[in-house]
């Protein structure tokens, strides 16, 4: 590991142990936070009964529904966009205001029309992932080499095999920003959905732990879902870094 | 310099191998209060069969569309282009390969899949494909290095995947637009000498499109000199070197004399395109 690794595994570390002193102390008060090694210990028995395997299934599936919307939808809505330079000119200002729309406000709306059910919830996860792989992908294929489309071009390859054989891996470096935005943006889409409308799902049990002062359950949950996503990043980072050594880009 | 050379070899009446008659190109105004520009022509060129050709000019003289036009990248604004008797229409024949001044080496495959890109792209079957990129690999002496991505070479050696890429489909027409214009002169020569070697052994019609005198000089049977824009073709020089020839050619008496003659040619032109007219 490099020395920027050890440093950044002492700080993690050191603020672990940290609140693990403080708690343990009685400095800070139990019914507040529990010491991160009662959460790990909390966390390890839920897993082993059993009892939140439901809920991680029911959130993981619905983060990854919705992520694979948002990069797979973002990509060919960016596609079309970029082939439309007017519509592109006409959207601009749209694309570049989205994030000041607090999506939770068409809940309801959502509601009305897909009812009670997981669809809701994957939507705005989609809806908050799909802008930011929209903008990643039109930045990427502004960076397409016009020598490598000539190339296409040479090689007879029709629109859909130019787009997915040359543009898509052309424009990764770029992706990359919007397939981890769209990572950060549906896992936050969709927890927070589950903490308003939903019956399952690890947003809603972290509610319900709330709302019954269930300070072990509830910080075991928080404790998964900060590991989770910290894994599921840490694989998107090792992946890039794979790609842009191999293209000469690493910094 | 004999007469048959001017005419390239193995040409005859009514055969060449790609032919320009009349062929212009003028683009449109970016906007209304433009006026359009007129880059090319009107442009008569035939290439022979076998033949090594270059193309000299001032810069921004029209000389990569010229090249665009005959590969079928762009289509002219008038006159026509044929390439084996049958008609380019803005759209690449089969046959034709090019290779571009820019790095067109696709930087997410290893040298290995860039070469075979052209071929699994025309669905040659596996076996003949490793045994065609193989070969290619070994003529432009790559073989160490077909695991290798191109942000692992230099730039040469970049610029000799990409002319592996276009060998392999064994194009009997090459294209070449400026491909050593980002290298320095060592390695041009040597670049020049590997294109010989390859234009011998494979008896494909070459257009190489370059701004080094000397670089046309060596490797050309007929160097086609031309105007500031709208480019169109003032001298037609023919070498008479033999086919078996290399860069050793630069210390032969009769390449001084080519190359006074291209800039003699050029000389007004260029400083036409400097805009230093007078």
């Amino acid at each position: 590991m490099t020395r920027a690794g050890w440093i950044r595994v002492a700080l993690v570390a050191g603020a672990v142990a940290a609140l693990e002193l403080a708690t343990r102390a009685g400095w800070i008060d139990p019914h507040t936070i529990i010491p991160p090694s009662a959460m790990a210990a909390a966390l390890a028995g839920l897993v082993v009964s059993g009892a939140i395997l439901p809920d991680i299934a029911k959130t993981l599936s619905n983060v990854a529904a919705a992520f694979v919307l948002s990069v797979a939808g973002g990509f060919l809505l960016g596609l079309v966009i970029h082939a439309a330079p007017r519509l592109r000119r006409a959207l601009d200002p749209l694309l570049a205001t989205y994030y000041a729309v607090p999506f939770f406000v068409f809940y309801p709306l959502l509601i009305v029309v897909f009812g009670m059910s997981d669809l809701p919830i994957i939507v705005i996860g989609f809806l908050f992932g799909v802008v930011a792989m929209i903008i990643a992908t039109l930045n990427g294929l502004d960076r397409v080499p016009r020598v490598a489309l000539k190339v296409a071009r040479l090689a007879r390859m029709d629109a859909v095999s130019t787009a997915l054989v040359i543009k898509f891996p052309a424009a990764t470096p770029y992706l990359f920003t919007g397939i981890k935005l769209a990572v950060a943006y549906s896992f936050i889409g969709v927890i927070a959905s589950e903490f308003i409308l939903s019956g399952a799902g690890l947003g809603y049990a972290i509610a319900y732990a709330y709302n019954n002062f269930d300070n072990p359950r509830m910080y075991a949950l928080m404790l998964f879902i900060l590991v989770s996503v910290t894994a599921v990043n840490m694989v998107l980072h090792t992946l890039e870094q794979r790609m842009l050594r191999r293209r000469g880009l690493v910094r | 310099m004999t007469l048959a050379a001017v005419a390239g070899p193995g040409l005859r009446a009514g055969e060449a191998h790609a032919a320009l008659r009349g062929v212009t190109r003028i683009f449109p105004p970016a906007d209304r209060r433009q006026a359009p520009v007129h880059a090319l022509g009107p442009v008569d060129l035939d290439l022979a069969h076998g033949e090594f050709l270059a193309v000299v000019g001032p810069s921004g003289c029209g000389k990569s569309t010229l090249l665009e036009i005959l590969a079928g990248l762009s289509a002219p604004t008038g006159g026509t282009v044929t390439f084996e008797g049958a008609a380019v229409q803005g759209s690449p024949p089969d046959g034709v390969g090019v290779v571009f001044q820019e790095d067109a080496s696709f930087p997410w495959l290893t040298v290995w899949d860039n070469v075979a890109f052209g071929l699994r792209r025309a669905g040659v079957d596996a076996a003949e494909t490793a045994r065609r990129v193989d070969h290619a690999l070994g003529f432009m002496g790559l073989t160490g290095f077909a695991r290798a991505y191109p942000a692992q070479l230099s730039g040469g050696m970049r610029q000799r995947v990409c002319i592996a890429r276009t060998l392999v489909l064994e194009p009997r027409l090459i294209l070449l637009d400026e491909p050593f214009g980002a290298l320095d002169q060592q390695t041009r020569l040597l670049m020049g000498d590997e294109l010989l070697r390859l234009w011998r052994d494979t008896g494909a019609t070459i257009l190489l499109i370059t701004h080094a005198l000397d670089e046309a000089a060596m490797l050309s049977d007929r160097i086609g000199v031309m105007s500031a824009r709208p480019g169109r073709f003032i001298d037609m020089v023919a070498t008479g070197w033999p086919r078996e020839r290399d860069s050793t050619i630069v210390a032969d008496a009769a390449f001084g004399e080519v190359t006074a003659r291209l800039w003699s040619s050029l000389r007004a032109e260029s400083l036409k395109a400097l805009g230093g007219e007078r």
